[in-house]
């Protein structure tokens, strides 16, 4: 499972020829001041620092607790009480002997079901296209200029931004901003034109200047308009005919304060433009994002990328031990 | 994906219907049902516990009216329950006698602030008030060149001072602003926040003391799962807010959210934000949100939406035309647009209860509405009146007047002709099967 951002992208190239240029010092110790900032963050978000043992006991308590920490971090009744089930049935077969092997067992149990399908990022295409898709609000044109910056920044990439979103007020005017921060190029046309066309348009761009990876942001729509999905598998459709196999990364973002309707948005999208990935969004709330593992488990999508906050750092490869923990940290 | 609860109860209560008493094991097993219903509707676990504890006990020993199997009786008292729980004495909005009143919103990061500062204002605005909207999200790109746009779209005034200030200080200077200039609201965008970031609750908390707000409302999402209470809390402790705008209410998340806010708050849901339009805006009523996170459709939401829509006289009018069978279509081009004024036509669809589950995979394609449209429009009056003069050479000549093809308008003459048969069924008082529905679409 990806942890780093050469283990999360697959770019064919030898790390050393990626590595990033040697920063002036002043610089560079801004970044690793910035860096480990964002280190105890991201602890503190997914709570790595998991206490021995959650629980003391095996007994009928212990059980109803484990149920309602599941149902708290939204992994919804389903999923909950199929694992609990399983950990019952393991308890009275005797597998398990104390609390200390029940969280050891529940972290496998979960970080399993977050584990499913093809968890990298292929960048071995010229140029590789990734759109980004969600529900309004869920944070794709945040996650796009910090996708940008962390592909130059880690791997020296150099990336293409399209302002597909051509329909919300000030929405290519939002990405305009992230691409001046991630240092990106971008692709705009008027509000109100076909998105379809910017994708197009954005593909050609980065063919002709050069570009490694184009990202195409879209504008938010809820699963249910149907007018809005068919639009987006148009979009689709228009940058396959552009170029065949694209888009080579369709991604979902789904913000972590989502309940159960998470699993009906992935459905929904994933029916309609095939995603590959969930990015699971502001991860640094007190929300720990349990809908991913029902949409896991369900559909089979795994959660690619994880937010944790509003500026261009806080993005990580997700890593599902991580995530599990976090899951069941009190 | 959902079961529908009422479904549910029955399976679970189908063998108490002679006994004519719930009995303590009826109600637990209607307990378990509900409190599964209201998890997935993402009603909060702690809430859910209260709310099937006190439910239980008022079901106990409850008769079992004679029109009600036990599973219907029971899910009308969760549903009296949870109507009430959700509404109580919720107070609308405060207008100052001193203007302005103002209007402090609040919320997490793509809530639906800035979407739903619009629409109060346009709200606001049909009821003659002059409004104003201050711009203190200063922290997300773009947020301001947002309100402005969205401003100008409701006609409110907008004030800026860019990105550059405090925006506790910008929100200082535009009540100075709209206290000058004499306008009745202001209302202030703040930049979304999470409940437990520090600096910017403190902000928040600052925002309120300096401008003073007449009423604070929280723009809670409707999709969001169990964190809502732990958001609604820190909001109330910091901001006090006094009622909740619940937004993406157009999607087909069910909502437990209100629920979960208004029972650890008690703070009233005020208004309901349907859709990306500026006027998909509504009061919000509890009964129908109680519906909903139970699952058991919306048929009054639907009823309202239909009133509101559809002009009176045409409505008398129509009923006439139905009842003495000369809907043409004209009429029937005029239902259509009277439709889609009303949202896309599947979620109007999804409110009838029943139907919801049944549409699954049924899509009403918004663009064949445009088709039938082009066509319609593209006949002459007399041939509206009555379809039956519609030889194949006049067909031809709409087709391409229309921009369509031959099949296209065949298809619509029949499915005309199908309707009408529906409504003659229904003018003399019989209800069309749902099989009947559907193909008459
Ligand atoms: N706290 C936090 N906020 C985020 C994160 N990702 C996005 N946001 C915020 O969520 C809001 C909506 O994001 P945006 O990218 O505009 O969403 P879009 O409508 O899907 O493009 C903005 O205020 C972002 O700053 C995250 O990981 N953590
Ligand atoms: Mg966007």
């Amino acid at each position: 499972m990806p942890r780093t951002w050469q283990e999360l992208f697959v770019t064919g190239e030898a790390a050393a020829a990626t590595a990033p240029q040697e920063e002036p010092q002043e610089r560079r110790r801004g970044f690793f001041r910035r860096l480990r900032e964002n280190l105890s963050k991201t602890r503190q978000a997914l709570g790595a620092e998991l206490q021995a043992s959650v629980f003391q006991r095996l007994d009928d308590e212990t059980f109803e607790r484990l149920e309602e920490m599941l149902i708290y971090a939204d992994v919804g009744a389903p999923a909950t009480a199929r694992i609990v089930e399983r950990l019952e049935t393991e308890a009275a077969g005797g597998t398990l002997a104390s609390g200390e092997d029940l969280t050891r067992r529940l972290t496998e149990l979960l970080a399993e079901a977050a584990r499913t399908g093809e968890a990298t990022i292929d960048l071995r295409h010229d140029p590789t296209v990734i759109l980004m898709v969600g529900v309004n609000g869920t944070g794709k044109t945040t996650t796009i200029g910090k996708i940008a910056w962390h592909l130059q920044k880690e791997l020296g990439k150099s990336v293409l931004l399209a302002a597909g979103d051509t329909f919300r007020a000030a929405a290519v005017e939002q990405l305009e901003a992230w691409a001046e921060r991630a240092g990106s190029d971008i692709v705009k046309a008027a509000p109100g034109s076909d998105p379809g066309a910017v994708a197009f348009d954005a593909i050609s761009a980065a063919r002709a200047r050069g570009h490694d990876v184009v990202i195409i942001d879209t504008a938010g729509r809820l699963h249910t308009q149907d007018h809005l999905m068919d639009e987006l598998a148009k979009v689709r459709r228009v940058i396959a005919k552009q170029m065949p196999e694209a888009p080579h990364e369709t991604l979902l973002t789904i913000d972590a304060t989502t309940g159960q309707n998470g699993l009906r948005q992935a459905l929904l999208f994933r029916e309609t433009v095939d995603v590959t990935g969930i990015v699971l969004t502001k991860l640094d709330g007190t929300a720990k994002g349990g809908i991913a593992l029902a949409i896991a488990q369900e559909l089979g999508v795994p959660v690619k990328l994880i937010g944790i906050g509003e500026a261009l750092e806080d993005l990580r490869p997700f890593d599902p031990d991580d995530f599990a923990r976090a899951i069941i940290e009190v | 994906m959902f079961e529908a609860l009422s479904e549910r109860l029955e399976a679970a209560l189908g063998d108490v219907r002679s006994r004519g008493k719930l009995t303590e094991e009826d109600v637990n097993k209607a307990m378990r049902a509900i409190r599964l219903a209201l998890l997935e509707a993402d009603v909060n676990f702690q809430v859910v516990k209260r709310f099937t504890a006190d439910v239980k006990e008022r079901a106990l020993g409850a008769e079992v009216l004679e029109s009600l199997n036990p599973g219907q009786q029971v899910v009308k008292i969760v549903s009296d329950e949870l109507t009430e729980l959700m509404g109580g004495a919720g107070r609308d909005l405060v207008f100052s006698p001193k203007p302005p009143t103002v209007i402090l919103m609040a919320g997490l990061q793509g809530s639906g602030k800035t979407t739903a500062c619009g629409k109060l204002a346009r709200h606001l605005r049909e009821q003659g008030k002059d409004v104003a909207l201050a711009a203190c999200d200063v922290y997300r790109p773009a947020a301001v060149d947002q309100l402005v746009k969205v401003g100008a779209q409701a006609g409110a005034t907008v004030y800026e001072q860019g990105t550059g200030r405090d925006p506790v200080d910008i929100a200082e200077w535009a009540l100075g602003r709209a206290r000058a200039d004499g306008r009745d609201v202001l209302i202030i965008d703040t930049s979304g926040r999470l409940h437990i970031d520090e600096a910017l609750m403190e902000e928040l908390a600052r925002i309120h003391k300096r401008t003073k707000p007449h009423d604070v409302l929280l723009v809670v999402d409707a999709m969001t799962g169990q964190d809502a209470v732990n958001v609604a809390e820190r909001f109330a402790q910091v901001a006090n807010f006094d009622g909740v705008i619940l937004s993406k209410l157009d999607g087909d998340a069910r909502g437990g959210a209100a629920l979960s806010v208004r029972a650890v708050t008690g703070k009233p849901i005020l208004y309901a934000s349907t859709g990306e339009k500026l006027d998909a805006f509504e009061r919000f009523h509890p009964d129908r949100m109680a519906q909903r996170i139970l699952g058991m459709g919306d048929v009054l939401t639907l009823i309202e939406k239909a009133e509101q829509q559809m002009d009176e006289r045409k409505a008398a009018e129509l009923e006439r035309k139905i009842r003495k069978q000369q809907f043409g279509l004209d009429d029937f081009l005029d239902q259509l647009q009277q439709l889609r004024r009303m949202g896309p036509l599947t979620s109007i669809l999804k409110m009838i209860p029943g139907l919801g589950s049944q549409l699954g995979s049924i899509k009403v394609d918004e663009r064949e509405l445009d088709r039938i449209a082009a066509i319609i429009t593209s006949m002459t009056p007399e041939e509206r009146a009555n379809p039956a003069i519609l030889n194949g050479s006049r067909r031809k000549r709409i087709a391409q007047g229309s921009g369509t093809n031959v099949h296209a308008v065949n298809q619509l003459v029949k499915q005309f002709s199908e309707m009408q048969k529906v409504m003659r069924q229904l003018s003399q008082g019989k209800m069309p099967s749902l099989h009947q529905l559907a193909r008459g679409r």
